[in-house]
């Protein structure tokens, strides 16, 4: 099978395509966990109302990409109140305290994608214009999978660029190192932290619209994305945004490929990785060695 | 003590339903206090606890039915298997710290996992281990209460020794600094490991005594949910006290029973009440009760 | 006793420390100096097995202390304080001892003695050779920042040590404490016959304690030898001492 030169191409595709889609999600938790310092167990169902968020106004106004900024505008808006109200009293507490919260919320906004779509499952079509798919020579591959290969390195670029050469961008690295500095200097440190977590809250509802035709929307898709969330960010390395982008590539292959070459063990490849990575490596590819 | 006596006496309610309820709590209870030994008392959060209970009910199903083993070779033989499991995954484990320790956790019980699922030859797979060939002694439900009862008890009195003892004393000290410990000549990791053997001990026992009860083994105990239902009683009942988690324990099995006649909800609810507890209970409810109490000497 | 050769350290391109040897003697006094930033608390994490240095040796009492793990070397002989702070804040003074005690007595891993009262007594001499048996049952984090010091002081005397190291045992004392320290350092190092290897940037302190000075500058000991040779070498006062010298004269 492997020596079949489009089926390989074919499966890279495939690969990069998945990665992008799982990097643009697993980014808005890099970016929580390297400036709040918070580990965002609510990641998946953020993806997940996203893609509901997404279906709803697909269903309601049958534009593709007024969904995706739907999805991203409702998670900002959860986001924010979420920050305001309840994360923002927690920052000072241990670790284990802001993990239970975000955990509590994965059962809160589980529940409530159960209440208001309910327990069938939904799908998604392909946005118009790109549901065709696309003759590369080698192969015929759908548009909307290239679409995505594109997009992932378009975001990990702007992201790079709003964390290099912007102001903001300079306040959220600054963030990273030194919280207390930053309030000396004048800077408003809550304000910084909502707008981060509000940023990767709505990264994370913009890459569950993104996967919604390629995915079943069902109340418990949340729990495979956020395990595959945690393993991209580990192999990269806590709170590094490339690499996430190359944590998130290798999990692609590795998912894609294990599928093909060792289809009885598609379930443990994603745990077997993560092990093989904080076995061998557990600060990833681009963090810093602990103590 | 008393609270011993007050168990002995609930078959005589007659209530065949508070046998059984009462039956599931204390097997829950146990498998929180075994992981309060790592949380609460070495501070290391594990998401992967689990695996042990899993492990230890798999063995003394299969032991018991497949091998017709009796009872008093199948049962500690499935919490050594636990025990066992704990030791070398611990081995690994320990080598990391905060959250990559507890990811490690989770990824070797999803492992666990995995394997139940896929050795169907064994385990049953996705169906489950059904039907597990209890001893006739123990096939009446009150027995079998009598019996988880006295395991239960036992285990606990030594999770209360251990946990008071030089060892148990040792333990806190790395959980409040782990620095300073290894340099009055504390070998922090072997210690580590030691917390997570025994907390792998007493959970295999929980595991054990889960099987029986339930006539049956499914992978829904292996799973992450698991590891994260029984973190959760550890931390509602209060993880610096050391009944603090048998009690999370009861109260989560209670509610989750009472509000899962009411609303197909409980996950929402279940989430609500953490918020609660993490915003205003950093103690959990032991630690609420102490407050009380502290409150009403002055 | 204690015999280092060669001691480095480097930190991505940066040299903590550099080729420092050192021999104390039995019962020695022996105190580094240097600036801020010399290396001091670094040799210091070299020696006691927080760091593993990059090359040279440290051999106490003829054993080799290189490159082994900090519990090991502890059961070596050694035993040190910090500069910051490092006690478990939420057990009691007592208890804080109390763990040291069990780990000299190798308890660490017995399931079975109960921790209630171990060690008591020892504990309780400890704690009022150290001048806070009074303060026993208080939570240590609660306690004032002299008197944590003082409890530093009995956990690394827990350990029933030959070789004492103490980081700056004085640091951010008033005066009249800082005295009391001193007093209280002298009497139990000459009562039990310790050694003793010091950081200090109080001078007084360093003068009126120690029988030998070396001075760390860059990483590297620029000069060894009894306080007076110190005082005077020209090297060291032009880099260290400066005003103080001219003060103390």
């Amino acid at each position: 099978m492997l020596t079949n030169p489009t089926f390989l191409f074919l499966q890279t595709l495939n690969a990069i395509a998945l990665g992008m889609n799982l990097f643009i999600i697993a980014a808005g938790l890099t970016l929580i966990f390297g400036v709040l310092r918070v580990i965002n167990f609510a990641h998946g169902a953020f993806f997940m109302l996203g893609a509901y968020v997404c279906y709803s106004i697909v269903e309601q106004a049958g534009n593709f990409w007024l969904g995706v900024l739907g999805a991203g505008l409702a998670l900002a808006l959860l986001a924010w109140a979420i920050e305001r109200a309840l994360l923002q009293r927690l920052y000072a507490r241990e670790p284990l305290a802001q993990l239970l919260f975000t955990f509590a919320l994965v059962l809160i906004l589980g529940d409530a994608v159960k209440m208001v779509w309910g327990s069938e499952q939904y799908s998604v079509a392909y946005p118009a214009g790109l549901e065709r798919a696309v003759d590369l020579g080698i192969a015929h591959y759908p548009a909307y999978l290239l679409f995505l290969c594109g997009l992932g390195p378009v975001v990990a670029l702007a992201l790079w660029l709003l964390l290099e050469r912007t102001r903001w961008g300079r306040i959220m690295r600054a963030a990273r190192q030194d919280r207390e500095m930053l309030a000396v200097l004048g800077i408003n440190v809550p304000l910084v932290y909502n707008g981060v977590f509000v940023a990767g809250a709505a990264l994370a509802g913009m890459g569950g619209a993104l996967a919604a035709p390629r995915l079943a929307l069902t109340p418990g898709m949340d729990a495979n994305i956020v395990v595959e969330c945690f393993i991209i960010v580990i192999i990269g390395g806590l709170g590094s945004l490339w690499g996430s982008f190359l944590g998130a590539l290798i999990l692609g292959i590795v998912t894609v490929f294990g599928a093909v070459l060792v289809p009885e063990w598609e379930m443990v490849l994603p745990y077997a990785l993560m092990l093989a990575v904080l076995l061998w490596r557990p600060w990833g590819l681009f963090g810093r060695a602990q103590g | 003590m008393g609270v011993v006596v007050a168990l002995l006496c609930v078959p005589l309610l007659g209530s065949r339903y508070l046998v059984d309820l009462t039956t599931e709590i204390l097997i829950y209870a146990l498998f929180a206090l075994s992981l309060n030994v790592l949380i609460g008392y070495a501070g290391n959060v594990s998401f992967g606890h689990a695996a042990y209970f899993a492990i230890g009910g798999y063995s003394c199903a299969i032991l018991l039915t497949t091998y017709q083993w009796p009872l008093w070779l199948s049962f500690p033989a499935a919490v050594g298997l636990s025990a066992g499991a704990a030791l070398i995954i611990g081995y690994f484990c320990v080598r990391l710290t905060d959250i990559y320790f507890a990811m490690l956790t989770l990824a070797f019980s999803m492992l666990v996992w995995s394997a139940a699922f896929k050795w169907r030859t064994m385990t049953g797979g996705d169906d489950g281990f059904v039907g597990v060939n209890v001893p006739a002694l123990l096939e009446d439900r009150v027995a079998f209460y009598y019996f988880a009862v006295g395991v239960v008890s036992l285990s606990t009195a030594l999770l209360w020794r251990i946990c008071h003892s030089a060892f148990g004393r040792t333990l806190v000290a790395v959980r409040e600094n782990s620095l300073r410990a290894g340099f009055v000549g504390i070998d922090v990791r072997r210690i580590r490991l030691a917390a997570f053997v025994v907390a792998g001990f007493f959970a295999g026992i929980a595991g054990a005594l889960f099987a029986m009860y339930n006539r049956g083994m499914y992978t829904e105990s292996a799973f992450w949910t698991e590891s994260a239902q029984v973190l959760i009683m550890t931390l509602l009942g209060g993880m610096y006290s050391f009944f603090g988690p048998a009690l999370g324990a009861a109260v989560l099995y209670l509610l989750e029973v009472s509000i899962n006649q009411y609303t197909e909800y409980w996950p929402a609810i279940l989430g609500t009440l953490l918020v609660l507890i993490v915003l205003f209970l950093p103690h959990g409810l032991a630690g609420l009760a102490q407050k009380t109490r502290r409150a009403r000497k002055v | 006793m204690l015999q280092i050769s060669d001691l480095s350290k480097s930190f991505d391109g940066f040299t903590a420390v550099r080729n420092v040897s050192l021999a104390l003697d039995q019962g020695e006094r022996h105190a580094i100096i240097g600036p801020n930033g010399a290396g001091k608390t670094t040799f210091f994490n070299l020696i006691t097995g927080h760091l593993r240095p990059d090359s040279g040796t440290v051999d106490f009492k003829g054993k080799s202390l290189t490159g082994r793990a900090p519990h090991q070397i502890v059961k070596q002989g050694l035993a040190r304080s910090f500069q910051h702070i490092n006690v478990y804040p939420r057990m009691s003074v007592v208890q804080n001892v109390q763990v040291a005690l069990i780990a000299r007595q190798g308890q660490t891993f017995n399931m079975f003695i109960a921790a209630a009262g171990l060690h008591h007594q020892e504990a309780g001499d400890l704690l009022t050779l150290v001048g806070l048996a009074d303060a026993e049952h208080a939570v240590a984090a609660d306690l004032s920042y002299g008197k944590q010091k003082q409890l530093e002081l009995a956990i690394a005397l827990a350990a029933a040590p030959q070789l004492l190291l103490l980081d700056e045992p004085t640091a951010g004392m008033a005066p009249a404490e800082t005295m009391e320290m001193l007093r209280l350092i002298g009497q139990i190092v000459a009562a039990r016959g310790l050694t003793l290897l010091f950081t200090e940037h109080d001078m007084d302190v360093v003068f009126s304690l120690a029988q030998r000075i070396s001075v760390l500058h860059h990483g590297e000991i620029i000069a060894t030898g009894p306080p007076q040779e110190i005082r005077q070498d020209a090297e060291v006062q032009r880099v260290y001492l400066g005003k103080a010298a001219d003060a103390q004269d």
